[in-house]
């Protein structure tokens, strides 16, 4: 068993602009990725969602926690242990496009696998393997071997990533956003792709701001918000019973097709400074319109930034100081998980 | 009819020769109309909504004529249309977030639009755009911040609010949702419904590839492919009853929420669109559509197959001859 763990992972950003500050990006975030298994990570912006991404790559390390791999630390991995783990853990991102050097064919990123990963294979048995990749992706590889970058749509390219990620061993593959920016028309083509591969026993970590993505593929989802876990479970459970007011706030807001948002006309007396906080506040948490929720949105990133200047002054412009570090926990304490239902967990509200 | 586009093309010079993005589009707008565009990356939906407002140097328009209000919109002339824009028509440019310069306050930014467009009465216009920030849940300091202190969600709102503080006629929004999370999404497309029907903007273009939003939002929506129009018709009859086989495509590759993989197995569009230098002869979605047949290497006619329902495609045309005698026209879905 190849099961990816995190346990308690937790980041800090330390800001770059002057008078530096420090944001809590991952707030004791722990979950298992098992082989077969596709857990879409769901977040908005700022949520944290690509943070572990970048951890399990080992392209950021945790502040505090522990990521294992079968078990082992993978911050204890160096050399050929890392190489190793590299062979097994695969990383594909948002912008395909950013991810080729354009100056190079396309293909010599699978030239670069091959001179790092497997020098003594020979060129028929290398092309054999490269096809047998493309043909798991659904490439034609005479369309899109020798060409530039700029040849090939955006799905391709996104597809001959994840096919590099098939030359090598890999049991697990990190998803981050990999659709978003490809038109809908080929989005599913890369969907139906991770479902099977999925099938074949990869694990998948299916980052994406986009619910009915998520639910599409997935069979566990993992709610992120502030850095927290907000909502963890089945996929059909958190999508038919969500239980966590932000959960079910996400899900009043996807636009779908054949169901109208239900529009309520901004009452223009309401409409003083604090009209739509207090419209909010009133109707016991539930927001009366969608503006009025965002004007919460609002306040709460205000309240985060009061939040990182207590932690600025914690830390004296940088520097931990023992007597504070009790108060950096408090604010990288996050809302406590209970089980709400078998593979349900939700989180208290904050 | 607040707008109207007749047969507009508009071309972009290249090395290689013109490169026609949008040919020969025609579509009107009612008061008070949202209409949605939407199209893949490449279509040019977005060259359609800009040049109705402002054709930057790469751009030309090399046919057509677009009417606002009854009066000709003299959309090659630059500095005729310098007096037009914000007043009857106007743009929230694409990526929005990064449209605000970071050099000046927002307040700042509004007195500079208010003094080049003349407006005599600017106190007027302040407490209006006082009221406005109110109405969509912005304090009034946001005036007094740079661009970058703000949120991307307030950045966004506060885009739209400037695009449209001189109440125009029409206002093009291209992809005002795109960089959103869902819930400031709902947020921007609510507000633009609700500056429709407050009258501060006649009516409305809302750009974007994505066709949920648009089924929230807007009133009728035209679908471009290849730099021509596919398909026009009210929200409900693209959403449920879609004639072009390009819209069919489409809709059936969007996953919807509760869409599990393993009870609907969703399909995408196979091929990509044609190349815009020399594109073929004939219907552009011929090389990837299912039913294409001998006669789709002449170009289909964009016309109205039902009242305000309008297609470009033979197999459409074609059917809707054959049902016309009996007067029913069953959507191509079924028949095939």
């Amino acid at each position: 068993m190849t099961t990816l763990k995190l346990d308690q992972v937790s980041k800090l950003y330390r800001s770059t602009s002057r008078g530096g500050g420090l944001t809590p990006a991952l707030r004791k975030v722990s979950f298992e990725l098992k082989p077969g298994e596709v857990i879409s990570l769901i977040g908005e912006s700022g949520s944290g969602k690509t943070t572990i991404g970048k951890v399990l790559l080992r392209l950021v390390q945790p502040t505090s926690g522990t990521v294992t791999f079968d078990g082992k630390n993978i911050a204890s991995y160096s050399g050929r242990g890392l190489k190793d783990y590299y062979r097994q853990v695969q990383g594909v991102f948002q912008d395909p496009f950013s991810s080729y050097n354009p100056v190079y064919r396309a293909d010599r990123v699978y030239d670069l696998v091959r001179s790092s990963y497997f020098p003594n294979v020979s060129d028929r048995e290398w092309s054999a393997k490269v096809e047998q990749a493309l043909d798991a992706v659904a490439l034609n590889p005479g369309d899109v071997l020798g060409k530039y970058p700029h040849q090939l749509s955006g799905g391709q390219q996104q597809r001959l990533l994840i096919a590099r990620a098939l030359l090598l061993d890999v049991k697990v593959l990190i998803a981050d956003e990999i659709i978003s920016m490809l038109d809908a028309s080929t989005r599913v083509d890369v969907l139906n792709l991770l479902v099977k591969l999925k099938r074949q026993g990869l694990a998948i970590l299916f980052i994406t701001h986009d619910l009915s993505l998520g639910n599409y593929v997935s069979d566990r989802t993992i709610i992120l918000r502030h850095g927290a876990i907000v909502e963890m479970g089945a996929t059909q459970k958190i999508f038919g019973s969500p239980q966590h007011d932000y959960t079910k706030m996400l899900l009043t807001a996807v636009p779908e097709l054949h169901k109208k948002w239900q529009h309520k006309p901004l009452s223009p007396d309401v409409a003083s400074t604090n009209g739509a906080a207090t419209a909010v506040a009133s109707s016991n948490g539930k927001a009366a319109t969608a503006l009025a929720q965002v004007s919460l949105l609002d306040e709460i990133t205000h309240t985060e930034q009061v939040v990182k200047r207590d932690l600025r002054a914690v830390f004296g412009g940088g520097r931990a100081v023992a007597s504070g570090k009790s108060q950096v926990a408090m604010a990288l304490e996050p809302p406590a998980l209970h089980e709400f239902e078998p593979d349900h967990l939700v989180a208290e509200p904050e | 009819m607040s707008v109207s586009v007749d047969n507009l093309s508009v071309a972009y010079r290249s090395r290689r020769g013109d490169v026609t993005a949008v040919d020969s589009v025609s579509f009107s707008l009612a008061d008070g109309e949202i209409m949605g565009l939407a199209g893949e990356s490449g279509s040019g939906k977005s060259t359609l909504g800009n040049a109705l407002v402002y054709l930057d140097t790469r751009m030309r328009a090399t046919g057509g004529k677009v009417t606002v209000d009854g009066k000709n919109l003299p959309i090659s002339d630059n500095n005729a249309m310098r007096h037009r824009r914000m007043t009857e028509v106007s743009l929230v440019p694409q990526y929005a977030m990064s449209a605000l310069t970071p050099t000046r306050k927002i307040g700042k930014m509004i007195n500079d639009l208010l003094r080049s467009h003349h407006v005599k009465d600017r106190q007027a216009v302040r407490t209006e755009l006082n009221r406005r920030l109110e109405l969509i849940g912005l304090k009034e300091d946001v005036l007094d911040k740079y661009s970058f202190e703000l949120s991307g969600g307030m950045r966004q709102r506060v885009t739209i609010i400037m695009s449209s503080l001189l109440n125009p006629s029409l206002l093009v929004a291209d992809e005002v949702t795109s960089a959103l999370d869902v819930s400031t999404q709902r947020a921007v497309g609510e507000m633009l419904i609700e500056f429709r029907d407050r009258g501060y903007i006649k009516s409305g273009i809302a750009i974007t590839h994505d066709l949920s939003i648009l089924a929230q939002i807007a009133d009728s929506i035209a679908i471009m492919y290849a730099g021509r129009l596919a398909e026009r018709a009210p929200t409900s009859v693209i959403v449920d009853n879609p004639l072009h086989p390009y819209t069919q495509a489409l809709l059936a590759s969007l996953p919807e929420v509760g869409v599990r993989h393993d009870q609907v197995t969703l399909t995408g569009i196979p091929g990509r669109p044609p190349s815009l230098v020399n594109p073929p002869a004939g219907c552009r979605f011929r090389e990837r559509c299912p039913f294409a047949f001998a006669k789709c290497t002449e170009t289909p006619p964009f016309e109205e197959i039902k009242p305000g329902h309008m297609v470009a495609c033979w197999k459409v045309s074609q059917e809707q001859a054959e049902t016309a005698g009996t007067g029913l026209g069953l959507p191509l879905k079924e028949q095939v």
